[in-house]
């Protein structure tokens, strides 16, 4: 589903985000990328939803090499994408049903399909019941569930988040991670950037270690507890030999 | 998308960008109150040349002839010649203006006194002014009456007095370039205000579109509803402008008859009429249209999430 083959992103004020990340994400996987800020997580996903360019390397989404996508064709592409923010980026002066049903309404939907399935995706984030409220009227946590309901209304095969659960308490945040798990367990393939160790303890699922731009660590399903540690002790060391080389037993 | 599907959403973005207007009255009144003044203007200087022309349709039939007698001619025969002009049924009246008479005018009025003095002779010749009937008060009937004049003896040439005729309507012509000058002007002001409002607009949005472009919307979805702001304070801008017309044509109405009667005339004083009505509307619609259509392409395309 994602393949990035030696990307380099370096920004305008010479910040170098990404040093050569080479990474492989199966459809229908479950991955988190974590590290410290600043080593890349965002860079990664902004590359994924072509809000960003490569400045070197490829980037292939949905066997697509992005590099062939157009400014023109940057709309439909991400009209095939479901995208979480921390910040939720919900448009304040509408109602929760009209900011859910933006994606269907951009894509041209009858009026009769969008209720219908703006009703559905409520009733997945359970929140069927705050449709006719302003977003400001709910609480964070419900903010962020409704982001979501956004992300997935059009059935996206992709969805990445950047820090969903980073301005949520424990209980909330791992509310939120369930709730991307039963996206995950129906097909969706679910990328997540995230420094929340212990809330990816609880859950079986790949993660991919940044730092200072490389992959510095990688941790299978079932191993995940190792591979925390690995990353948190070993990271900067191994990160030279990394980098660069596709994660072992990744499919492709 | 369905055709259906289509209308649907543009008829809620027409009525979404007018709640939106509606939800800022101040501001969007401010916007329409310009456009408005800005279109009266042209339009104002319309009506008064329409109104120039109505009042100044006659004239071009209300002309005279000015006949000019051979200067050997005694006078007793210019008032001969007279005579026989008043008997023609195609004449209504006859001045006549003897020479030593014109002199002497000429004398008093030129303050060329002394240099007349020099003169040995009167150089002017005796002049009859012929007013022909309403009935031969045509263009046919006036050359007619010139060709069938200039027959009779003693008679040295015959001119029409149509020439301050045609200078007043190259007068009015010249207005009329004005109006359609100050129109393009202000036109294009009016396109200018609104991309500005717009612009300004969308910076205030700048959030919401950056949202919009995330989820998959293309530059022309996100224009879509500041194309429609854009229509409305078209369409408000030209009513206004017609409406303050109007007014100024309600006021001047009364002021204008009362001066019609004093010279015997039935003019009133005429609004805009029907066409032109419908001929502002639109072209006020399209102007804003225009300036909402560069603005919003333009700031909307520099807008990308990050």
């Amino acid at each position: 589903m994602i393949r990035f083959d030696q990307v380099h992103k370096r920004y305008a004020n010479g910040r170098e985000a990404l040093a050569g990340v080479t990474l492989n994400i199966a459809s229908g996987e479950m991955v988190f990328l974590t590290g410290h800020s600043g080593a890349g997580k965002s860079s990664i996903l902004k590359l994924i939803a072509l809000i960003e360019r490569p400045t070197r390397g490829q980037v292939w989404v949905d066997t697509q090499n992005t590099a062939t996508i157009r400014p023109r064709g940057i709309p439909e592409f991400r009209s095939r994408l479901g995208v979480v923010f921390q910040d939720h980026k919900l448009i304040v002066d509408r109602s929760v049903a009209e900011n859910v049903a933006l994606p269907l309404i951009i894509a041209g939907l009858s009026q009769r399909e969008i209720d219908k399935r703006v009703r559905a995706a409520l009733d997945q984030v359970g929140l069927l019941d705050k449709d006719k409220l302003r977003p400001l009227e709910l609480s964070t946590g419900e903010q962020q569930r409704i982001g979501i309901a956004r992300a997935v209304v059009a059935k996206p095969k992709l969805l990445i988040a950047d820090e969903p659960t980073g301005n949520l308490d424990p209980e909330l945040a791992l509310e939120i991670i369930q709730l991307f798990k039963r996206f995950n367990d129906v097909g969706v393939t679910v990328v997540i950037a995230s420094h929340d160790v212990h809330l990816i303890d609880h859950l079986n699922a790949r993660r991919i270690v940044l730092g200072e731009g490389r992959v510095t660590g990688e941790a299978p399903p079932h191993a995940a507890q190792a591979a925390a540690q690995a990353a948190s002790h070993a990271s900067l060391h191994t990160a030279s030999s990394a980098a660069g080389r596709p994660p072992a037993g990744t499919p492709r | 998308m369905s055709v259906e599907a289509y209308f649907t959403r543009h008829a809620q973005t027409l009525l979404g960008s007018l709640g939106r207007l509606v939800s800022t009255p101040f501001a969007s009144a401010m916007t329409i109150t310009v456009i408005g003044i800005a279109l009266s203007l042209p339009l104002y200087l319309n009506v008064f040349l329409q109104n120039a022309r109505i009042a100044t349709e006659n004239w071009n039939q209300a002309f005279d002839l000015s006949v000019y007698i051979d200067k050997k001619a005694s006078a007793t025969r210019t008032s001969l010649i007279a005579q026989q002009f008043r008997a023609r049924s195609d004449v209504a009246s006859v001045r006549v203006i003897l020479a030593a008479a014109a002199l002497a005018e000429f004398r008093s009025s030129s303050g060329f006194g002394a240099a007349l003095d020099a003169l040995r002779d009167n150089p002017l010749p005796d002049t009859l002014i012929v007013t022909p009937t309403l009935s031969a008060s045509t263009p046919e009937g006036g050359a007619a009456l010139k060709s069938a004049l200039a027959q009779v003896p003693d008679v040295e040439t015959v001119a029409l007095d149509t020439d301050w005729v045609k200078r007043l309507y190259s007068l009015l012509d010249i207005l009329r370039r004005v109006v359609l000058i100050t129109a393009g002007l202000l036109g294009l002001g009016v396109a200018l205000v609104v991309g500005n409002t717009i612009r300004l607009d969308i910076l205030n949005r700048r959030m919401e579109i950056e949202v919009m472009k995330l989820v998959g919307a293309t530059d022309a979805f996100a224009r879509r509803p500041f194309l429609y702001s854009g229509v409305w304070y078209g369409l408000g801008g030209g009513l206004m402008a017609l409406g303050l017309v109007e007014v100024g044509v309600l006021a001047l109405s009364n002021s204008v008859t009362r001066l019609a009667t004093l010279y015997g005339s039935s003019f009133h004083l005429a609004g805009v009429n029907f066409g032109t009505g419908l001929a502002v509307l639109m072209g006020s619609v399209f102007l804003s249209w225009l300036g909402s259509w560069t603005a919003a392409t333009h700031h909307i395309k520099a807008i990308e999430p990050s």
